[in-house]
């Protein structure tokens, strides 16, 4: 029971990480990226590549993994994205389906279409004992690393000048800009940052979510639920939104793996209905 | 010019029969997907509601006739009728959850009934085969004169009359009032109010329509190659459809069946290469049509005649 709890969690905060940067895109941009997973793709590839082929201390290949992800999705906004800002949303759904087809191409025909598995450092393999039930450190490694990213997602965007700067922008471009705030340099950035967390946990999901071609097309539906259903400018909202979705999704498979994925794409269909704009949105929002 | 135009259009998929009789299984195709396609295009080509899981409705009616057929009752129209209106009441009742407003909610909601009805077909092996697919499904002869044939003589003609019959129809109500509102819709949904136009209950009917339409396109599917499997329910499928529907050009019914013959056409010659080959060449055809804008073969090839008339 604790130990699907603590998976759940782990899963979910995983997700977090790798659908906030999407919150931000439909948030701020208002566009459909249904390619944010193939940022989280690369990530984990980069990770697999330096860790399984070179041997690069485990650290050091996330940090790659989140640098690389984030490179590419500065040249990827600055060249092709930035094109279709304003453009109808069917535009942006065939742009965004054609790169995840891409990449996964790409990737297939670069290290092939099976599952690419790693082989944790000493120090994150094992279980440790609570109490009367194990739980895996790897899985406790992941809750605590996502949970400071997370803590400083928040105060970034509470506190600082560039989360104000981000959160006005998110309300109301157009007041933004006339107010001087550079929305399109906001965006490069934040987009940036947003694909080299994806990286970052495509990188840390190899071992709990799985690394083939397929990944950015199978987790879209997730990436897309935790958005969503949490609603943009706000940490909490999309955190609460993956952290129910990993809860609900590990306990399903475990409980009644019978239903399979069913459970969680009727979860989202229900949420949509009953919260359309979102887990922790205002009534009144427009 | 323009019957002289739409006449040598049809004269010619009747003439492939002829000029391509080795490949009758491969036109056959291309009538279906052209079929889905026009489905498509009615429902956001012309009245402009985006949706990501149309694969919903062709599923939905691939397997009420491919077990309607498994059951016992081959006759292949009534099938075709089982799933048009299995298919429409479908789209009736999820309606009202695509058409709360805005394209992301739409695009989310048909993606994720489309997953659940892929996820149910997957689950549900007793009635659908699961991933086997569904095997046994036997047709009887079209009004009990004409066998479906291994080489897919009957299938080719049985396709392409179906694919004309609706054909007509969707042209005729794209013409009527109807499809006129349609267009008014999806060109300011705010302001076709004003004229008199309810807009929620035309897009109500648009969206069971083009589900009826996908719908038999599915059971024309299944009844041609007597086999369901769960890509039918396939996102694949519906990002594919709408791929199509793009490549000929949006909101014009000779468009999307342009562009489900050149894609199929594609499909055939380029994943024979290779497979992977194929994906990438879809993934870079996609992004090159986002970024050039709308138009597609239709609109290049009347900007061509422009160009040459003037």
């Amino acid at each position: 029971m604790l130990t699907v709890l603590v998976d759940g969690i782990a899963s979910g905060m995983l997700l977090f990480v790798l659908a906030v940067g999407l919150s931000v895109t439909l948030g701020l941009m208002n566009f459909v990226n249904l390619a944010h997973g193939a940022f989280g793709m690369a990530g984990g590839y980069v990770c697999v590549v330096l860790l399984n082929r070179h041997g690069l201390p485990f650290p050091l290949c996330l940090l790659a993994a989140a640098v690389f992800a984030a490179v590419l999705g500065l040249v990827l906004e600055r060249l092709l994205y930035r094109r279709l800002y304003g453009r109808d949303h069917l535009d942006q759904v065939l742009f965004s389906i054609g790169l995840v087809f891409i990449a996964g191409a790409a990737v297939d025909w670069l290290m092939g279409a099976r599952q690419q598995l790693i082989t944790l450092p000493a120090w994150l393999s094992g279980r440790v004992e609570l109490g009367f039930v194990g739980i895996g450190v790897y899985r406790l490694f992941l809750i605590a690393l996502c949970g400071i990213i997370v803590l400083a997602l928040h105060l970034g965007l509470v506190r600082t000048r560039f989360g104000s700067r981000l959160r006005a922008a998110v309300d109301d471009a157009v007041v933004a800009r006339g107010l001087g705030i550079p929305v399109e340099r906001l965006f490069a950035v934040t987009f940036a940052l947003g694909s080299g967390l994806a990286g970052l946990g495509g990188a840390l999901g190899v071992e709990v979510l799985g690394l083939d071609p397929t990944f950015p097309l199978k987790y879209m539906v997730y990436f897309l639920i935790v958005v969503a259903v949490g609603g943009a400018n706000t940490v909490l909202g999309p955190f609460l939104a993956a952290l129910l979705l990993g809860v609900v999704d590990v306990a399903g498979k475990y409980y009644v793996p019978q239903l399979g994925a069913f459970a969680i794409y009727t979860a989202m269909v229900v949420l949509l209905i009953l919260r359309p704009q979102g887990l922790l949105a205002k009534a009144a929002a427009r | 010019m323009r019957l002289a135009l739409e006449a040598g259009f049809w004269l010619l998929a009747l003439a492939s029969y002829w000029l391509l009789p080795d490949q009758l299984p491969l036109l056959s195709q291309i009538a279906i997907g052209a079929l889905f396609v026009l489905s498509l295009d009615l429902l956001v080509g012309y009245a402009g509601v985006l949706t990501l899981g149309h694969a919903a409705f062709f599923g939905l009616g691939a397997y009420a006739a491919g077990i309607l057929a498994q059951q016992g009752w081959g006759e292949p129209l009534s099938g075709l009728l089982l799933a048009a209106v299995l298919s429409a009441l479908l789209g009736l009742l999820t309606a009202p959850l695509v058409l709360r407003g805005g394209d992301l909610p739409a695009l989310m909601v048909t993606l994720g009934l489309s997953l659940m009805l892929g996820e149910a077909a997957n689950k549900l092996p007793g009635l659908t085969g699961g991933a086997d697919g569904l095997l046994g499904v036997e047709i009887w002869p079209i009004f009990g004169l004409f066998r479906f044939d291994l080489y897919g003589h009957t299938a080719f003609f049985y396709s392409l009359a179906v694919l004309f019959l609706l054909f007509l129809l969707a042209r005729l109500i794209t013409a009527a009032p109807f499809g006129l509102a349609l267009r008014g819709i999806r060109g300011n949904a705010r302001r076709m109010p004003a004229l008199g136009t309810p807009v929620r209950a035309r897009l109500v009917a648009v969206y069971a329509l083009a589900a009826a339409y996908a719908g038999v396109a599915g059971a024309l599917l299944a009844q041609t190659t007597q086999f369901v499997s769960l890509d039918v329910l396939s996102f694949q499928r519906s990002a594919e459809g709408l791929l199509m529907l793009v490549l000929g050009g949006l909101g014009a019914l000779y468009g999307a069946m342009i562009g489900a013959a050149a894609f199929t056409f594609a499909h055939h010659v380029l994943s024979e290469m290779s497979p992977l080959f194929w994906q990438f060449w879809i993934g870079l055809a996609l992004v090159a049509l986002a970024l050039a804008g709308r138009g597609g073969l239709l609109g290049l090839g009347a900007a061509a005649l422009r160009r040459w008339r003037a």
